[in-house]
């Protein structure tokens, strides 16, 4: 057997389904009886509910069916936070357009919608909130009438730093704007919910990414026992955070099921996404670096707020963003004076919850754009500033200002590396020559560093109810010689079903392909807090490890017996126990001897058997903190506002790679994704808070005629922290291209005194500026 | 969503479908590709109580050249006129602007007819039919008619179609051997609503001229003093171009009038540099 453990770039298991249309997503299932949900959603931004009317006829619930449901609460400790209450159906008003009013039930979800339509709903209107300035005004309308205002929560870390900001030669101030995003996975949510009598059993299958975390809301939401809940997440398109809370539309399927003792489905729709789900990213804030005339930033001041929307979310709550941003906002730069400030507003839009990265892009936005402010001020290039800057490999291991431990990895050589692939000699040079369609040629870059395998330590002091601790996985050897992996993680994109079975064969020496993966299924697999947080392959890479040697620990007596040597004696490899001289015992000869033949063991093996768990937590648990460098070329249509990217670098290393192929395919669906948020996501509210981006023909996602060809530069640096140096990657991607984008526009334009701080970077906003520095130039002229 | 309530007819002949519509009155849609329609009544937007789909009739099917014209049937899919189903000059002109309407998949389906039908301002028929001065073939109950193209559309999503009449076919004129054609579109991706649109017919040969603006908001429009110019070989500079549009316009933003005048002008820069 060729080498296919870690390192070894084999084809995905799980692709043989996928690529047949094969796969199963909870709309693929059938139940008879069945019971498909539409839900009647508020049309107004911010109104009292007044009365409902239901029609004669049909399945509808209200929130007066649902008063033993308590609402949605989700705890963390902070000071200046406050949970909200959010109803599973609204009770005494809505809080944004699309918030779930009643549920309709019928045998289609055609006739749910009809259904819905009867229902009639009387609102008395109230004035909306919608950006931060208004929600803070003194008199604004409040949201939650039982607060003071409408600040979730304020979190800051203070530090003297006012001295040195003012003692330091160079000072740049921007303001930054990302706008809210919709994750826009292929599949939105889904649930059906049913009562198994023989199990005793409320049987969920969900795309959800945390089963396990998702049976404890039902437990609380449905004052059930946890071990009367099974949740099943069976395959997921797409995840990217969106199904890791637990929804109120969630809770009130598994309320109706338990209620009609009926299967019941809901599966959400582009336009409920679009609209109720329009619910990431809308962070803004003002930077006020200060630096030395060489532009090394001697003091850092932050001062952002988070639209987080009407309702704080479960587990992690909406103070989550801020928390994520404070601590890596210096991100991969040698930053000793530090000061963030942050506000958590709640207004009249969709709850904000985490997305592919959570607040970190938003973070490294503010960053890069102020380093290249930095230098702008300085008179040097970009990547001069950066280099004098980053923390060097000789620093390693780098205790940041925020309190995080950056644990390996060379940033220069990082930034050395994608400069050099990008050729930035040769693009300055076209840059300075007239082009005959009139585009300005522009080179951005962004780099990061980021807070994988976010474990305990991390967690721990914020009380969410949500904390990830020792991740477990269950091996077991099968009768016929193969081996069964289970972990409490679930797996939707990651490749998880190939790289966990990888860590199987480098401990066994088995082949990937005689190793299957249970998991997304709180009935059949350990606990775990799930999949989020690029956490999966640092934790249950290192749990599925420790099984696989446990499980090696049991089988090595049993080969020694077949092979009439002693157990120290015993190793694996190809797929076999090896003993001396060239003996080597199948799998499939253990298996029969310990399940079908045991007669022939000698005595005193284990009783214990060849089906174990075990677990990991890193020594020291802080982290492994991946990085990276995008450079893009953008060619900018002064004409239309358009934007054509050139040229795009990745350097990118996670430390060791369990399966490069899949690492550059995560890489890749980032930084698609990022692109999205540099150019075209948006989504769009009026003055009366009704969404505007309901449809994806005004919604606009980048397909494959928006993603330029990504180069990829990989290194690896293992952790030194974690099982095999592995690092997470999953979120990473989506980080830097916004920043890389925007510093690439704002460099191709600096001609026209065009320095862009809002992303995404749509052509209006790229074509007003031009026009608003050109007045701005005609002003200024004698 | 899911469409509300409907009732389904497929019509069997030109005749009964024509019949069904005057039946039915303005609460009947008549479904050909089904490309716009279909999402409408998806989002309970449109919601007529009956569709007539005439997707299968003959009589609104192939391609046919006759005398300084070619007859294109109203159920040609933007697809095959994207393929190569009109022949010559003119062919390639159509299956440029065809090989630009949303993706393959929605071209597949979608039908010129259909387009014209919608008379959606963003779209592409429309403009580019403007200026190739195209005929529109209409059966009514009182028979057949035909419309210039110009006389056609009368704003956004209406034309001079009645609610029981079917478009047939569209009559484009054959382009002499010196026609050239300019088209520039701009929109956010490639399937996206178009935000600009110039489209512009130049045969120096037979000094034809016209210039056309589209994605105005409602229905596209000539832009005669332009055309005018060039049919005397004259290229107008970008701010006469906006002069020209601003009226045409009405009133638009200092962005929209920027973006429509590089797309009017970089077709007219398209038809005189190839000179």
């Amino acid at each position: 057997m060729s080498h296919k453990g870690i390192g070894a770039s084999i084809p995905r298991k799980e692709d043989e389904r996928f690529l047949k249309g094969r796969g199963e997503y909870v709309g693929d299932l059938f139940r008879p009886g069945l019971l498909e949900v539409a839900f009647v959603r508020s049309p107004h931004a911010h109104a009292r509910i007044l009365g409902i009317t239901r029609p004669i006829k049909g399945i509808v619930y209200t929130a007066a069916d649902l008063a033993a449901v308590p609402p949605i609460r989700a705890q963390i400790n902070l000071p200046g936070y406050r949970a909200t209450e959010q109803p599973i159906l609204a009770d005494r008003k809505v809080l944004f357009v699309g918030q779930s009013v009643a549920m309709c039930l019928a045998k289609s979800r055609a006739l749910a919608e009809d259904l819905s339509e009867e229902v009639g709903v009387d609102y008395e209107e109230l004035p909306p909130v919608l950006d931060v300035a208004d929600a803070l005004r003194p008199d604004a309308p409040r949201l939650h009438e039982d607060r003071p205002d409408n600040l979730l929560s304020v979190l800051n870390a203070e530090a003297p730093i006012d001295a040195i900001a003012a003692a330091a030669p160079v000072h740049v101030t921007r303001h930054y704007t990302n706008a809210r995003q919709a994750m826009a996975p292929l599949e939105g949510r889904a649930i059906l919910a049913e009562w198994n009598d023989r199990a005793d059993q409320l049987v969920v299958h969900v795309g959800h990414q945390n089963p396990h975390v998702f049976r404890a809301a039902l437990a609380i939401a449905l004052n059930l026992e946890e071990r009367r809940i099974r949740i099943i997440a069976p395959d997921i398109g797409g995840g990217f955070g969106y199904k890791a809370p637990a929804y109120p539309e969630e809770i009130a399927v598994c309320w109706a099921a338990m209620k009609l003792h009926r299967p019941v489905r809901w599966i959400e729709d582009r336009f409920e996404h679009l609209t109720a789900g329009a619910s990431a990213r809308e962070i803004s804030g003002t930077v006020h670096a200060h630096a030395d005339a060489e532009g090394r930033i001697l003091a850092l001041d932050v001062d952002f707020a988070v639209n987080i929307g009407a309702y704080s979310f479960w587990p992690h709550t909406g103070a989550f963003e801020a928390v994520q941003a404070i601590g890596i906002i210096p991100g991969p730069y040698r930053i000793r004076h530090y000061r963030a400030r942050s506000k958590t507003v709640l207004t009249n839009k969709p709850p904000q919850t985490p997305y592919r990265a959570v607040a970190r892009p938003a973070a490294c936005f503010m960053m890069e754009l102020t380093i290249d402010a930095v230098a702008r001020a300085v008179g040097k290039e970009p990547h001069e500033v950066r280099a004098l800057n980053l923390v060097s490999a000789a620093e390693m291991p780098y205790a940041s200002i925020t309190g995080k431990l950056y644990d390996s990895g060379d940033y220069p050589a990082s930034l050395r590396s994608a400069l050099s692939a990008i050729d930035l000699p040769a693009w300055r040079l076209k840059q300075a020559a007239p082009r005959a369609d009139g585009r300005a040629i522009g080179v951005g870059i962004a780099m990061y560093t980021e807070h994988t395998g976010i474990s305990t330590n991390t967690f721990g002091t914020m009380g969410i109810a949500l904390m990830p601790g020792y991740e477990q996985a269950n091996a077991r050897l099968t009768p016929d010689g193969d081996i069964e992996v289970a972990m409490g993680v679930q797996n939707h994109g990651q490749g998880m079903e190939t790289t966990m079975a990888q860590v199987a064969s480098e401990v066994l020496g088995i082949d990937p392909g005689r190793v299957r993966l249970l998991h997304g299924d709180t009935g059949l697999t350990p606990y775990s807090t799930g999949t989020y947080a690029s956490r999966a392959m640092v934790m249950n890479g290192g749990a599925v490890a420790a099984a696989c040697e446990r499980l090696a620990e049991r089988m090595r007596p049993l080969a020694a017996h077949l092979m009439q040597c002693a157990a120290h004696e015993v190793g694996f490899s190809g797929g076999r126990a090896t003993g001396p001289g060239g003996a080597t015992v199948g799998f499939g000869e253990i298996g029969r001897l310990w399940y079908k033949t045991p007669n022939e063991l000698p005595p005193g093996v284990d009783p214990a058997g060849l089906d174990v768990t075990a677990g990991y937590r890193p020594e020291d648990d802080r982290g492994a903190f991946s990085y990276s460098t995008h450079v893009a070329v953008v060619a900018v249509d002064r004409d239309f506002g358009s934007v054509e990217i050139l040229d795009y670098v990745v350097a990118d290393d996670c430390g060791t790679r369990v399966n490069p192929m899949i690492v550059d395919g995560q890489v890749l669906g980032g930084t698609a994704q990022g692109i999205g948020t540099a150019l075209y996501e948006e989504c769009l509210f009026d003055a009366s808070g009704q969404p505007k981006s309901v449809t994806l023909a005004d919604y606009i996602l980048p397909g494959p005629t928006e993603i330029p060809a990504i180069r990829l530069l990989p290194t690896e640096t293992p952790s030194p922290k974690t099982r095999f140096g592995i690092k997470g990657v999953g979120e990473g991607g989506a980080i830097a291209p916004a920043p890389a984008l925007l510093n690439a526009i704002n460099d191709a334009l600096r001609a026209d005194g065009v320095e862009l701080g809002a992303a995404p970077a749509t052509p209006d906003r790229i074509l007003a500026a031009i026009e608003i520095a050109r007045g701005a130039r005609a002003g200024a002229a004698p | 969503m899911k469409p509300a309530p409907f009732t389904y007819h497929r019509a069997a002949s030109l005749e009964q479908a024509v019949a069904l519509l005057a039946q039915g009155g303005g609460d009947t849609a008549v479904l050909s590709g089904g490309q716009s329609l279909g999402p409408m009544m998806n989002l309970r937007a449109a919601r007529p109580s009956q569709l007539v789909d005439i997707g299968r009739l003959e009589a609104l099917r192939g391609i046919s050249v006759a005398e300084g014209h070619v007859r294109i049937g109203a159920l040609s899919t933007h697809a095959a006129i994207e393929d190569g189903a009109v022949s010559g000059p003119l062919g390639r002109v159509l299956a440029r602007v065809a090989a630009g309407i949303a993706y393959r998949a929605v071209r597949n389906a979608g039908t010129i007819g259909g387009s014209l039908a919608h008379a959606d301002p963003a779209a592409d028929w429309p403009a580019a039919l403007l200026a190739l001065d195209a005929r529109i073939h209409l059966r009514g109950p009182g028979g057949d008619r035909a419309v210039a193209i110009d006389a056609f559309l009368a704003g956004a999503f209406e034309t001079a179609k009645a609610a029981d009449e079917v478009i047939v076919a569209v009559d484009v004129p054959a382009l002499g051997p010196t026609a050239r054609f300019g088209y520039v579109k701009f929109c956010r991706k490639p399937g996206e609503f178009a935000e600009a649109l110039g489209a512009v017919l130049y045969d120096p040969g037979s000094a034809q001229a016209r210039v056309v603006v589209g994605a105005t908001g409602s229905r596209a429009r000539r832009l005669p003093a332009a055309e005018a110019g060039l049919a005397a070989g004259l290229s107008p500079a970008a701010a006469d171009i906006a002069a020209l549009l601003a009226p045409v316009l009405g009133n638009p933003s200092a962005l929209v009038l920027k973006r429509q005048t590089a797309a009017v002008h970089r077709a007219l820069q398209e038809v005189l540099t190839d000179a």
